[in-house]
């Protein structure tokens, strides 16, 4: 093992309840993510992946395994993790200003310098004229952008997202995985993103983690080696076509299990 | 004119307050035909200016604002008991498994025993002062209250919690600071419509055993068969109730700006 890992798992597992009503969620899952890096899980609907970054944010228990962040145990959420989720995250009560200077709450800093970062982060995905409007007055992808600017305005060193164009329409979607890159690039930050969607998950990824069906493991891993910056007609690209080719392959077999499985029944 | 009928479809601001005025006026209207051409019994059912007139002489001696006052303050007194103690309870519920299981069974077996079935319980324990009105109103509006702002509660989207917890706050803080405000229009929603509710009980508590106050003016109008200041009696605890209504939703409409939706 290399000594850089920003986030470590080892033979992490879940289970819900108890008895007959027991739900393996994930059943050993180890990987790892580099500083720096980016990188995706795909998997089939209801294979555990957003109980994982669940539990690498802190929010969830595991029932057992190992997690380690810079060599620590994750024992709760922290400061360390910026967490965006697929919607529903923003409060609708507090205006987009208000939103992100509510991430900087528990960062000790005058009242000024948290205006001062969130106007910048505001600026940086591009909503600079809208500090003022409420979350209901503004577009899916724009709230989703509004959820970036927050998690990352209290300076993370890892960013966990859960679907987070999940539900935004195909082009929406497009224009704003250009500009989580663009963004990435620019903070250098680590990622750790959770996505069902193949060409999001190469677009973005240095590698990609896929997962079985529930109980949900590790069954591959894929370096993508695209190079960097990318653009969005690289999506056509023989290279890219051929790992997406493998990916779905590899998914396609675990939906299939799904399937037979819930036959069975 | 077949637009006016689509099903689910927006009519005409215009158009809508047209019919909802006529709707009013028809009703009006309606009471003026039965009664002014004596197609009914005016001593059963009396006119419009019959009304007015009863309107004018309790105005004039204070037996309105009397009643009016003394009803206000019971309703005031027995549903701010009920919310002072609904808001934390149902918090408290709404979010603590614990909580719940400690407060629900009870809260449930209160809640479907009747409220005016506790009225002659009352009379015998407390009497029929102010103190009575405050105890029904309680019982019939608490038990109702406390259940519906656990559900308020409830409904405060997880990942709300779960954000707030990712920046570092306690749960104490994500309850003051996200579960709190995320969940206030409903609970405001909620006072709104068992306030309707409290008006029953008021009534009918003071309908039993009251000196003063807009339903034991019913009562004893009834006695003297006044049927104008039977009817004004019934008007009026309609429009208090109509107005404080729309008390609540015009303090929703400025309180929660936010939750308006964007224009699609």
């Amino acid at each position: 093992m290399t000594g850089r890992a920003k986030l470590r798992a080892e033979g992490v597992r879940k289970v819900f309840g108890s008895g007959k009503g027991e739900l393996v969620a994930l059943d050993d899952v180890t990987m790892e993510v580099d500083e720096n890096e980016f990188i995706t899980i795909v998997g089939t609907s209801g294979c555990g992946k957003s109980t994982f970054l669940n539990i690498v944010a802190g929010l969830t228990e595991p029932t057992g395994g190992k997690l380690t962040i810079d060599g620590h145990a994750i024992s709760g959420p922290g400061l360390d993790r910026g967490m965006v989720f697929q919607s529903y995250s923003l409060f609708p009560w507090q205006t987009v200003l208000q939103n992100v200077v509510f991430g900087l709450a528990k960062k000790p800093m005058s009242r000024r310098k948290r205006l001062e970062i969130a106007e910048e982060h505001i600026a940086m995905v591009g909503l600079r004229g809208f500090e003022n409007s409420y979350p209901s007055q503004l577009s899916g992808g724009m709230q989703q952008r509004v959820a970036i600017a927050r998690a990352l305005a209290y300076n993370p060193s890892m960013l966990l997202m859960d679907e987070p164009f999940g539900a935004l329409d195909a082009q929406t979607r497009g224009l704003m995985q250009e500009l989580l890159l663009g963004v990435w690039e620019k903070h250098r930050i680590t990622v750790l993103f959770i996505t069902h969607d193949v060409d999001e998950a190469i677009f973005l990824s240095d590698r990609v983690y896929v997962m079985t069906a529930r109980p949900g493991r590790i069954k591959a891993e894929l370096p993508i080696t695209l190079p960097r910056p990318r653009d969005y007609e690289m999506q056509t690209a023989p290279e890219f076509v051929e790992i997406k080719r493998r990916i779905m392959a590899l998914i396609r077999e675990e939906s299939l299990r799904t399937i037979a499985r819930e036959e069975r029944l | 004119m077949k637009r006016l009928f689509r099903i689910y479809d927006d009519i005409p601001r215009g158009v809508y307050l047209g019919v909802a005025i006529f709707s009013i006026c028809f009703i009006l209207a309606l009471w003026s035909l039965l009664s002014y051409t004596g197609l009914t019994d005016t001593r059963l059912l009396p006119t419009p200016s019959d009304v007015l007139a009863a309107a004018q002489r309790e105005a004039g001696d204070g037996t309105l604002w009397g009643d009016m006052l003394a009803s206000s303050y019971r309703i005031g007194l027995g549903f701010l008991a009920s919310t002072v103690l609904a808001i934390p309870i149902g918090l408290l519920m709404g979010t603590l498994k614990i909580g719940e299981a400690f407060f629900e069974p009870p809260i449930d077996l209160i809640r479907y025993m009747p409220a005016v079935a506790f009225v002659p319980l009352t009379i015998v324990w407390i009497g029929t002062d102010d103190r009575q009105k405050v105890a029904i109103l309680f019982i019939g509006t608490f038990f109702q209250q406390v259940l519906l702002i656990m559900d308020n509660v409830k409904n405060v989207p997880r990942n709300l919690v779960n954000v707030a917890y990712t920046f570092g706050l306690k749960p104490w803080e994500v309850l003051t600071r996200v579960i709190l405000p995320a969940s206030l229009p409903g609970i405001v929603d909620t006072l709104r419509i068992t306030m309707g509710w409290a008006w029953t009980y008021l009534v009918v508590c003071e309908l039993v055993a009251a000196d003063q106050g807009l339903g034991s003016r019913i009562m004893i109008s009834e006695r003297y068969f006044d049927m104008p200041a039977m009817i004004l009696g019934v008007l009026v605890i309609g429009l208090l109730g109509i107005t404080i209504d729309y008390l609540f939703k015009f303090l929703y409409a400025r309180l929660f700006p936010y939750m308006k939706r964007r224009a699609a």
